[in-house]
């Protein structure tokens, strides 16, 4: 177990999903791949597949068309995982807050872990956030670790 | 043996696209028959702002439609005020607007190259473009404070001014960038296998580009010689430039029609700094905007339309934005029958889409 845990919380894998951004937040989630700031050498991969993935990165504004999606892929995630909200929008609807088609925030519909304020987030404030998430995700490791040994 | 047709969902959520939209791609084996666009993932409502904000407050939100020609979408939107105010705009705050813009073309088409190279498998040049983009993003910073979404367009003029040393740092980031962009031409436009992905694709003849009404490059690489830069708004009309045209209408023309236009964004640089006036950068605004107007202007991936309405209060009373990718997606389901499934992530990256300006 040991192990598992350590390479778990070493290496994650991360998947981004863009409910309804401005791109400004995307193109700094993945500014952070490149070589500026290059977050491999974190052992952070970013990848397509949900089902591959430890830390779900969500951009921009829910509405009730995308919503149906967040869930999906947020259920393909295998447990435990990490949320992080990305940018104003994502944390609360930011500028579009008061729009008709947007839900003013992702923690209406799934649970967030990590919020990363900015619009558009800075790739430094995106890493931190990834990084805040970890320890979370550690935490949440440690408690089904002990779920399991108590069965 | 009845129905040889299969439907594959291409999207919401795909590795090559950063945005959510969604392609029903009807094959026949690996061939593409027909493509269904499912869109509405990304909409906002945000043009229905312009009840709650007044004309200032909306040139945030207007910047706010995409966040990769975030400047050029506020500058759209004042200069459609100014137009519809009669506001005569300082000829610095002209040329500044001009600076900023081509910063964000050259922005915006080292990432679109990244994006594409990405689409079919180039990692190393995806890295490579994003390595030269950093560059230009940090120069936004430097003269705006902000990496994407700069905010430093007002009606009126601009917010703030460039400094003359850093000016001169623009044209020594216009050489640099030059520099390295040349340095990978050839690996781009005579590289054996991004040749074989894109020659012949997705061909677009000048007719069909002309009557569906394509934008941008996609109009360009097809042979038309249209940039709304020609009409010559905020400081366009001081300076020199040549559209690039291509003929052959396919993924790699459009892909020579982005490169080349690198080149004409940091000459355009160069230019503007070199004939910028001293004087003020904006004018007061007075009064509440009243009537209609209507702008043209050419963004990265095309050209964009604005038209406001105001009634004579703060709140205008309706505002209409029509986005280079909306004009483009005609194009781009044409494109599709007939091609490889292997094909669609790069056909789909040519047309360099924006959804989130389509869908607003």
């Amino acid at each position: 177990m040991g192990l598992i845990n350590n390479s778990r919380a070493k290496s994650p894998w991360v998947v981004h999903f863009d409910c309804g951004s401005c791109n400004g937040c995307d193109i700094e989630v993945l500014a952070c791949l490149t070589p500026l700031y290059d977050i491999e050498r974190f052992g952070i991969l970013n990848i397509g597949n949900p089902k591959h993935a430890d830390v779900l990165l969500v951009t921009g504004t829910v509405n009730p068309r995308n919503e149906r999606v967040l869930r999906n892929v947020y259920e393909q995630i295998p447990e435990p995982k990490v949320v992080v909200a990305i940018g104003a929008c994502a944390c609360t609807g930011g500028v579009f807050a008061d729009c008709y088609n947007v839900i003013q925030g992702v923690d209406k519909i799934i649970p967030v872990d990590v919020y990363v304020p900015g619009c558009a987030a800075r790739p430094e404030a995106i890493i931190d956030g990834v990084v805040l998430g970890l320890q979370k995700f550690q935490e949440k490791v440690e408690k089904m670790n002990k779920k399991a040994v108590g069965n | 043996m009845g129905d040889r047709r299969t439907v594959i969902p291409f999207g919401p959520q795909h590795p090559v696209l950063p945005e959510p939209i969604q392609l029903k791609l009807v094959l026949e084996d690996e061939k593409v028959v027909e493509a269904l666009p499912q869109i509405g993932y990304i909409h906002r409502g945000l043009e229905r702002l312009v009840k709650v904000r007044d004309f200032n407050q909306m040139v945030f939100v207007a910047e706010r439609i995409c966040g990769i020609c975030s400047f050029q979408h506020a500058m759209s939107y004042c200069l459609s005020i100014e137009r519809l105010m009669n506001i005569e705009v300082p000829e610095r705050a002209d040329y500044l607007r001009v600076i900023w813009s081509e910063l964000h073309r050259v922005h915006s088409h080292l990432l679109w190259l990244g994006l594409m190279a990405d689409a079919f498998g180039f990692e190393a040049m995806f890295m490579e473009t994003w390595k030269i983009r950093e560059a230009v993003v940090d120069m936004m910073e430097a003269t705006a404070g902000s990496r994407v979404i700069i905010s430093t367009c007002q009606v009126g003029g601009v917010r703030r001014d460039i400094a003359p040393e850093l000016l001169q740092q623009i044209v020594k980031l216009a050489d640099d960038v030059q520099r390295r962009v040349k340095a990978i031409e050839h690996s781009v436009l005579n590289d054996y296998t991004i040749k074989k992905r894109t020659v012949d694709k997705g061909v677009i003849s000048k007719e069909q580009a002309w009557k569906l009404g394509a934008a941008g490059p996609v109009l360009r690489a097809s042979g038309v010689k249209w940039d709304a830069r020609m009409i010559g708004y905020a400081g366009y009309k001081y300076l020199n430039f040549e559209p690039v045209v291509e003929t052959a209408g396919d993924c790699y023309a459009r892909t020579k029609v982005r490169f080349r236009e690198m080149f004409v964004a940091l000459d355009l640089l160069r230019q503007a700094v070199a004939k910028i006036p001293a004087g003020e950068i904006n004018v007061k605004v007075k009064g509440n905007p009243e009537g209609e107007a209507f702008i043209q202007v050419e963004q990265p991936r095309g050209e964009v339309t604005y038209t406001v309405k105001g009634n004579g209060t703060k709140n205008l009373e309706k505002m209409h934005v029509r986005t280079p990718t909306f004009a483009n997606i005609p194009a781009f389901l044409t494109m599709l029958p007939g091609c490889e499934l292997a094909d669609v992530p790069v056909l789909a990256l040519t047309i360099d889409p924006c959804i989130s300006c389509t869908e607003r």
